[in-house]
Formats: structure tokens, sequence, C-alpha cells
């Protein structure tokens, strides 16, 4: 019997530690598998006992990489279950502080983790030598992201200033104002990382996914709206649980999520911007067009351009804001603790982001639950992989494990969130 | 590429964490072209699919050790480095997920995970320096870009990084920041946490929360003191030290402590 085994022990370019394994009998992929094996840290547990004021700042510890999501889901979980809505220059400041976080985290993925792929480099370091100017432009517009986050945030990674209610410092106008001119500079680099990525060759691969994200009535979903999929579904975050599921397997640490139906699901750019193209601003909109968009997007190499494009929404959201904003008279809303559950969900870069809550009378919390955008995509990891291999098995086995890490690579998985990292096997021999 | 050889072989490894510490090498957008200059980024799963086999003579390990393959594997890690330095509370202290020390790991399992036979976790979270020899330890959740540059900068140098051991409260005086435990009662951890981060939660207008872990010669007996003053009741003072650095000695006994 013709069995193969293609392996990648450690998977590179993700945030975390995982493997997979692709096993293939007489030229028919039989199983394909997604093993994260990042050591679990139990927060669902040790949030237990905490108060509901300490979970943004622990919460952010689940990953270094977009900690303002796990901010964000927090605060507005609590601010659900207190019956307190945060609105005004206060919520427009935490999507502008999201706007910093997509900005990093997406540049961070198209530059650094995904473009090397395309140019057929090990990593950014190799493709500096070839690639300098972009290189640089993609750590310049990073940058911009970051000092985004550190002059709202207080530093960006962890950032300090995120509480229930808004924040524990409102900025004043002249300092947003400083960051103007950089933000002027990193929409036009954005611009450019759009037509930079949609010359890449991407594999001619279509996916007929269940796309699930956010829905505002008139916004690009940072912080809310609807839990909505292209299959009908269109909920109010309260209804997440009745509607999606997580399973235990043996070879994860992270839990996988489905729908209740039993599909598997896709949240992240491609998802939030099937659902919301018409929510994105003109100039985003036809950067898409321009790159060869349509405004639905089932090829799951093409996310890097997707990316681009959201980075350069953020940019454009950014100076909006900015523009039009005025300054707070305070920097938090007054916030009164209550025996209640409560349910938020935000765009984390990755995808969406669902938290639930139950407080006690003092605000203590009882139980939490988080769903990470990467516990969400795993299923279609493992769907994309077992199409995927089936239709180039005639590759010699180094290029197929690259091409496979590669398709892994196109999620932009958060192992350190879904626990963490990757370990590849592909069984063909 | 014979210029390369001679190059220092950088490696950066991962434990138990939220991988923020190594993205901070990353996050050092201005000097990191420089760094991948002077040394030879050997081992970064992270930013590289590139591995080199080997001995490395820089190793920068983030995370904390909580499974026994992770115990083992510091152990390898450590032969095969010439220098050994951790970065960040994780690491230095345990972290966050250190608060299993002070429950049952596996109530913990049960809460989070359907199948909890399925896991692999120890008790505990225990500082890298708690299995191997540690060269020198930067603390921080997460670690400041500017203090990593140093480190890497002193190992190049060869001489001992300047990180220094003093508490926020000077980094505060520093900055000119108002006092928010003098001037507003509002409950600080700052004199007694290692400087490092530039005192930002004063100058946004809450407490310190203790990121760096305890200053050198912290008086943590007299600030616990001073909290209980400010109003806060044992529970609250327990949280308080029982955060990213709950297992730094100086902490874990004031998390210890009830009443006076």
């Amino acid at each position: 019997m013709a069995r193969r085994t293609i392996k990648v022990d450690y998977l590179a370019r993700v945030e975390g530690e995982g493997a997979f394994k692709v096993v293939v009998r007489d030229g028919v992929v039989r199983s394909a598998e997604l093993n994260i094996f990042e050591p679990p840290r139990f927060f669902e547990a040790l949030l237990r006992g905490r108060s509901h004021d300490e979970a943004p700042d622990i919460n952010a510890r689940i990953c270094g990489i977009c900690p303002v999501a796990y901010q964000m889901s927090t605060v507005h979980a609590m601010e659900d279950a207190f019956g307190v809505t945060v609105d005004g220059p206060l919520r427009e400041l935490r999507r502008l502080l999201y706007c910093g976080e997509w900005i990093e985290s997406h540049a961070l993925h198209i530059y650094m983790l995904h473009a090397p792929d395309f140019l057929g480099y090990d990593g950014v370091i190799d493709m500096a030598r070839d690639h300098g100017h972009a290189v640089r432009r993609g750590l310049a517009l990073k940058k911009v992201g970051n000092e985004l986050l550190s002059l709202i945030g207080g530093r960006e990674i962890h950032p300090i200033n995120v509480r229930v209610g808004g924040f524990y410092r409102a900025p004043r106008r002249r300092e947003l104002e400083g960051i103007e001119e950089q933000l002027m500079w990193a929409r036009d680099a954005a611009l450019e990382t759009v037509k930079w990525v949609a010359g890449f060759d991407f594999p001619p691969r279509e996916r007929d996914y269940t796309f699930v994200a956010l829905r505002h009535p008139h916004e690009y979903p940072f912080n809310e709206g609807r839990i909505v999929s292209n299959r009908g579904l269109d909920i109010p975050v309260s209804q997440y649980d009745q509607h999606f599921e997580e399973l235990h397997v043996e070879r994860s640490t992270a839990l996988h999520s489905r729908l209740r139906s039993g599909e598997s699901y896709l949240v992240g750019p491609l998802a939030r911007y099937a659902l919301n193209f018409d929510r994105l601003s003109p100039l985003a909109q036809e950067a898409a067009h321009e790159a060869g968009l349509e405004s639905i997007c089932t090829n799951p190499y093409q996310s890097i351009i997707v990316r681009a494009v959201e980075v350069l929404y953020a940019c454009d959201e950014a100076l909006r804001i900015i523009d039009a904003y005025v300054e707070p008279e305070r920097a938090a809303v007054t916030v009164t603790a209550r025996a209640a559950k409560g349910f938020g969900a935000t765009e984390a870069p990755r995808g969406l982001l669902y938290h639930r809550y139950v407080l006690a009378e003092d605000g203590t919390i009882a139980e939490a639950s988080i769903v990470p955008p990467t516990s969400q995509n795993q299923a279609s990891i493992e769907d994309d992989l077992a199409s995927f291999v089936g239709g180039y098995l005639d590759l010699d086995d180094e290029t197929l494990q690259h091409r496979c890490e590669q398709t892994v690579r196109n999620y932009d998985p958060c192992i350190s969130c879904a626990t963490h990292f990757l370990r590849m096997n592909i069984d063909r021999s | 590429m014979a210029a390369k050889i001679n190059k220092p072989r950088l490696a950066v490894w991962k434990f138990a964490s939220c991988d923020g510490c190594q993205l901070s090498l990353l996050d050092c957008e201005d000097e990191l072209l420089a760094v991948a200059g002077a040394l030879d980024i050997a081992y970064f799963p992270e930013a590289t699919r590139g591995a080199v086999k080997g001995r490395y003579d820089l190793s920068l390990v983030e995370g904390s050790i909580t499974t026994r393959a992770d115990a083992a594997r510091i152990l390898e890690v450590r032969q095969r480095s010439r220098a050994l330095v951790t970065i960040g509370a994780c690491a230095t202290a345990g972290g966050i997920q250190a608060l299993r020390n002070f429950a049952d790991v596996r109530e913990f399992m049960s809460v989070v995970y359907a199948r909890p036979e399925f896991i692999d976790a120890l008790a505990t979270s225990t500082p890298i320096a708690d299995h191997v020899h540690v060269d020198f330890e930067l603390r921080g959740c997460p670690i400041s870009k500017r203090q990593l540059i140093e480190v890497i900068s002193s190992y190049l140098a060869g001489r001992r990084p300047v990180t220094p051991g003093h508490s926020v409260c000077v980094e505060c005086k520093l900055a000119s920041n108002v006092c928010v435990t003098v001037a507003h009662g509002t409950p600080c951890l700052g004199p007694v946490t290692q400087a490092g981060c530039g005192a930002i939660c004063p100058a946004y207008n809450r407490g310190c929360y203790g990121c760096y872990g305890p200053m050198e010669t912290p008086n943590a007996t007299s600030l616990t003191d001073r909290l209980r003053q400010l109003g806060m009741d044992d529970s609250a003072i327990q949280r308080i030290y029982r955060s990213f650095n709950a297992e730094a000695p100086a902490f874990r006994n004031q998390g210890q402590r009830r009443g006076s």
C-alpha cells in the first residue's frame, strides 16, 4: 500500500506551538490534523474569584500579539452585565485603539510571517536582503500601529489604559494630532502594501466557506455588532452559545469550535470582508477592486490582500476618528457591579473573539468562558489541508511540506491564544 | 557567507507564555535589521522557518515551565546555550499561570477542559531559574524593548546588562508624575516594584500593578500596611500581589499575609 508521510515538527512563523499531520494512503488523503501542544495556562479557571476590574489586565496576557482584542471583549462583556453603555468619544477611542492593533498585527503577519512564503524565503531577515525597501516599509507601518497603541494604551504590548467603563486617562486632542502625520504616511504605505501583495502568485484555490463575523449598521466591525454569517445566521452576541459549540479533542490543548449544526466555519479577515465590504471606506473599497478582489474573496491565499485592505481601512478610520475627536469630560463612565451574566464579542485581527462571564453581586467573576478566533478556525484549517494536499500529491515532500505550512499560515493562527504551537506531519509513505 | 560564521548565534525559545516578550524583539522596528546584522538569528521559529542546529551563543528564553516535556526541554536548551537570558515575568517568576500554584491544578483543568485526561500539565508553573542556571533575568510583563536592546548590546560588548534594581517610584520622580497614592489615595505597587516600564501607570492616572516584579530590597510589609490604610481588605491585598509575578518571593509572602 502506498503510504506517504510529510512531517513538520514545529511550524514556524505562527504565534505559538503547534504541528500538523497529513496521512495519505494510495493517493487519497485520509486525514489532516492540526496538533496544538501549547501548554495550557487555564485562564478561565484562574479568573474565578478575581474582580471584574482586574480582568482586562489579566486577559491581555492571553496574547501578546492581540492584547487589545482581549481587553475589548472583556470590557464589553462586563459592561453588558452591568447594563452600562460607553458611547461618544470614549467609544471612538476604543475603535482608535483597535485600529492600532490591526495595523500592528496585520503588518506583522503580512510582512514578517506570510510574505516570505510567497517570495521564497525562510523569514523576513532573509527577505530583507533582496526586498529591503518593502521590508523597511513594513517595519515602519507596523511601528505606526504600535505608536498609536502606545499613545492611547500607554504601551504597545499589554496596554495599561483600558478599564471597564472606558479608560484611566483620555488623551488630549493635541496628543492625537501629533500622530496624524505618521498615520497619513501609513495610509499611503498601506496602499502600497495592497498593490505589492496583489502582485504575488496565488494558487487558484476557492473554498465554499461559512463566514462568520460581526456586522454593525454603520461601521466596519471592531467592537460591536450582531454575529452574522453568509448562510443566514443573524444573532445578538448573547445567543452565541446557542449556535456554536466547543469540542475537546485529544490532539490539541485548544478546544475546537463548530456550529451546533455540525459545520466548520471561518472567522477573520476573509469573513469580515465578505460580510462587511459595503462598510469599508471608499478608499479601501477602491484599493480592493484595483487589487483584483471582488466584494467576496474565497481564496485563502489571498487573505494577505484582504489583510492589507484592512490595514488601509484602519489607517483611514484612525484619521477620521482623530479628526472628529472631542475630549470627553470624564475618562470613564461609572460602573456599579451587580450579579449578572455578560456577553462580549469583538473582532480581533484574527477574527471573532467571544467572552462570557457570570458575575457575583460584588462584581467578582464566578465563571468565565473565552472562545478565541484560532479555536474557531481550526476545523477550517484542517479542511483546507485535507483538500489542498489531495491536489498536489505530485509535489516532492519538501515542496509539499512548505506549501502545507503556507496553507496553515494563511489563517495567521495564533496558538498562544488558542493555547499555542503547530507541529506538522504529512504521512504518505 | 564567510562573515556569517563569525557572528554570535542567537536563539529565541518559547515555553508557557503569551508570545509578547519575543514579539518585543520584532517590535524593535528601528533596530531589528541591525540586530540581524550583528547576530546570526539561528533559531527563532516565530520569525523564521530556517533553523540552524547545534549550539547557540545567546539564548533568549520566554515562558515558564508547566509540563513534563518542557521541564526536559529546558535542560537541553541550557546544554546548547553558552549564555542563557530569561525574558519576561513568565520566565523569571512563573507568570500569571503560576496562580495554579495556589490552587488545585486538577480542578483548574476540569474547569477548562471536558477531558482533563488529555492534558499534560504540572501542578505548578515555575521560573526557568528553578530548573537550570540562568545567566541574566530580564523582568517585565512585557519586557521593555529598550532593556532588551541593552541585553543584546551588552552581550555583544562583553559586559553585564545595566537594568536598574530600584523602584518604579524613582521613574515616577524622573518623569515628574504626581504620586497617585499621595495625591489621590490610589493604591500603587510602585514603591516595591522594579523600574523598567517608565512608570506608565501613574502617568495614566492609575496605580502600578507590579508587571516588573519586586525591586531589589522591597519593604513590602510596610506597603501592605499602607494599602490597608487606603481601604483595601485582605482579599484585595492578596489579589494585587497575586498577578503576573505572584511567585516572586516578596510578592508571594505578602499575598499570604493575613490581617495585622
